[in-house]
């Protein structure tokens, strides 16, 4: 059924179409609104969750952390200071291979405050061995949600998930989103059945006290289960549009990418932004492709080298920074292109709420066109659209 | 057990089921494995257990061996009511209302670090025992002082025996999670087992959210000789340093009455954390415990037996 809502709205009808068993709340901006529908839709009892209002982000993770050990399926959203406060849980939710999902409203850290929208709060979870999703508008949302259960449930993968959606960007806006139907979810989306509950008819330890002579093999199976999420996260997207006839490009959805001059690497919302940009371009005999990054971990390396088979020009967008050499999309874009002779630069922008605007996008698709034009680029790392006193913003 | 001889004799009043099996780890004399022992035997099997950072993680045995025999879940240092909760939510998810969920954690994981998490469990009503076992300091780190070390002790962190931010005694955990709105509370003691398990059945029939202060002492913290761990904990009792009492329906009530109480003398002297309090420390400890131990005799008077 075709309703308008926003990204918030639609993460939470997904949670209720997955049948979630347990849900832990705590507010923070601009996520608050799942929390607030979930909390309406179980108090109406149009969802037949346990609602649990916590004290904490720490807690609601803790919380999810436990109900999922004894075989619940869990959700909670968070953002920002909120997904900070959670990272040690984050981490823990890894190690106990829970296969929570989580929609993030990326968001700036402080200090200074700011609520507004960027994605450093999720770039630094980027090592917890969370797989993250980032998402380019609200259908896909809600669609990836119902997607993730799948894949983290599958018990070759057994990892929490991240479902990115960009802080009020998408969280606030309202906008057209096909519903699926219970059934057709049903059908998608068994019940949650792990494969060692927490069960007092076959008493076990979960997460006990483990010594060296064991834990980088525990480790390793993480990394295999990642590994391993790669293609499970494909069937389930082919499984996906076989059923619900929506589809996202996988990893990496190359967009206008075959025969460009150059390309620009973007996740999240801007992606739709840099499509339009492309389009126009495209009209003018600008020959520029857009390549979303959907999933950033597992890390598509393999779907990036691709890129180098299509076009010369690289340029990566961050909206976030990494302190250092560039920021982290770019620095793993520019690792898995070593040695392919690709073009690079990165562009950094859009934080803390700053608009990705067309221009924005205009003036990195301008200066990527001068550089495979020119064959090299001129730096390595461009803070675009800062108020350099030029005027030119 | 099989009944011999000698056993026959004798009229059991606790459970003879063990759910701790041999082979824990953790040091002699230790009051928390005999504690969750006494637990155990008072939940039965139907119990799930959760615990985070602290002795408590490290005593059931390091991976794949294991020393008890019901479901154990371990996770981070401040977050065991929390975790509590997610369980308990999810075995009512599935309709299985008869597990008793603990929270077990120490001291310093209950009134210092965990104790946002513990409070929010309470302020849910999460229908779960929440079980501090107290060893009065952070002893898996090595001894440092935490909001539990009673007043004057040595540790890591309080080489003089003196906080240095001030003199000040235990946090009232107990009287902070009444305050907190618990259904039960009450204080129980390795020394006194049957009184242990009385107290932790009475708890188990309760609904809503009930939080046991449960003495254990730690030999190797309290540098003393670990065969007089038990001995050290009834002197807790007997000159009231640690009184055995409950909270319920509102009202307090002794669970185990000390006619005429010893002086705390008796019980310091055994432990050489307490060896460096000369006899002016040793009367205003003891000029302590007469004031919170005559402060109890009033509420428990108040609520009329
Ligand atoms: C966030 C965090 N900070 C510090 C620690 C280190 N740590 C592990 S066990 C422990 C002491 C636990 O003390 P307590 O809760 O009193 O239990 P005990 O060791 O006495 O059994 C500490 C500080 C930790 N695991 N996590
Ligand atoms: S350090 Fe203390 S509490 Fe920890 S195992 Fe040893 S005796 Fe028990």
């Amino acid at each position: 059924m075709i309703e308008m809502m926003n990204a918030n709205y639609a993460a939470a009808r997904a949670a209720k179409l997955a049948r979630v068993d347990v849900t832990a709340v705590y507010p923070i901006t601009p996520q608050t609104s799942i929390s607030e529908k979930l909390a309406e839709m179980v108090q109406k009892g149009e969802m037949d969750a346990k609602f649990m209002m916590m004290e904490s982000e720490h807690s609601a993770m803790s919380a999810l952390i436990g109900a999922s050990y004894v075989g619940a399926r869990t959700f909670t959203a968070t953002s920002s200071h909120g997904l900070a406060l959670m990272h040690e849980m984050l981490m823990w939710a890894v190690g106990a291979r829970r296969p929570i999902v989580m929609p993030v409203a990326a968001r700036t850290i402080g200090g200074p405050w700011n609520i507004w929208g960027e994605h450093h709060d999720v770039i630094t979870e980027r090592d917890t061995g969370w797989l993250q999703i980032f998402c380019e508008n609200n259908q896909e949302v809600l669609d990836t949600v119902l997607m993730a259960y799948r894949v983290a449930e599958d018990p070759e993968v057994m990892l929490p998930i991240m479902v990115i959606e960009d802080g009020f960007i998408l969280s606030h806006t309202v906008d057209i989103v096909d519903v699926p139907e219970q059934e057709k979810v049903d059908r998608y989306l068994p019940p949650f059945k792990p494969e060692y509950p927490v069960d007092v008819k076959n008493p076990m330890r979960h997460g006990g006290l483990m010594m060296p002579d064991w834990w980088t093999e525990f480790r390793y199976l993480i990394y295999q289960s990642q590994e391993v999420a790669r293609t499970k996260l494909l069937e389930a997207e082919k499984e996906f549009e076989a059923i619900f006839g929506r589809s996202y490009g996988g990893m990496m959805e190359y967009y206008k990418c075959d025969d460009a001059d150059a390309v620009l690497v973007v996740a999240g919302s801007a992606a739709g932004t840099a499509k339009e940009v492309a389009d126009r371009y495209r009209a003018e005999g600008k020959k520029v492709g857009v390549a979303k990054l959907r999933v950033f971990r597992p890390f598509p390396a393999e779907e990036v080298r691709r890129l180098a088979d299509m076009t010369t020009t690289i340029g990566v967008f961050d909206r976030s920074y990494t302190y250092g050499d560039g920021g982290a999309m770019f620095n793993e874009v520019r690792s898995a292109l070593q040695s392919t002779g690709s073009v690079m630069k990165d562009y950094v922008g859009g934080l803390g709420g700053r608009d990705v605007t067309v221009k924005f996008i205009e003036w990195i698709f301008d200066d990527l066109l001068r550089i495979a034009e020119a064959g090299k680029a001129d730096r390595t790392v461009e803070w675009v659209g800062l108020k350099d006193g030029t005027g030119r913003w | 057990m099989e009944s011999t001889e000698s056993t026959k004799r004798y009229k059991f009043t606790i459970p003879q089921e063990e759910y701790i099996t041999p082979g824990h780890s953790a040091c002699p004399g230790c009051g928390e494995p005999l504690a969750m022992r006494y637990l155990l035997k008072a939940l039965g099997p139907n119990t799930v257990i959760n615990v985070p950072a602290g002795c408590c993680a490290v005593i059931p045995g390091v991976w794949p061996r294991y020393a008890v025999k019901v479901p154990f879940v371990d996770h981070a240092f401040e977050c065991t009511a929390a975790v509590s909760s997610g369980i308990k939510a999810a075995l009512e998810k599935k309709g299985m209302d008869d597990v008793t969920v603990v929270g077990w954690a120490g001291d310093g994981g209950t009134v210092d670090i965990g104790l946002q998490a513990l409070s929010g469990a309470v302020d849910r009503d999460t229908d779960f025992l929440y079980v501090m076992y107290d060893n009065e300091a952070y002893m898996n780190t090595g001894i440092q002082c935490s909001g539990a070390t009673p007043c004057g002790a040595w540790t890591t962190t309080t080489p003089g025996g003196k906080h240095i931010q001030q003199r000040r005694d235990k946090k009232k955990i107990l009287d902070m999670m009444i305050a907190n709105g618990i259904v039960y509370g009450a204080t129980v003691s390795v020394a006194y087992p049957d009184d242990f398990i009385r107290t932790i059945q009475k708890a188990k029939g309760i609904k809503g959210p009930k939080f046991i202060h449960a003495y254990s002492p730690c030999p190797s913290g309290w540098r003393m000789d670990p065969r007089k761990a038990i001995e050290v904990s009834r002197l807790a009792v007997r000159t009231g340093a640690f009184p055995l009492y409950e909270f319920h329906n509102g009202k307090y009530s002794f669970t185990k009455e000390i006619k005429k109480r010893k002086p705390v003398e008796e019980y310091l002297r055994l432990q050489g954390r307490f060896k460096h309090l000369t006899p002016a420390d040793v009367a205003e400890v003891q000029a302590l415990v007469d004031r919170e131990y005559e402060a109890l005799v009033a509420k428990v008077g108040a609520s009329g037996r």
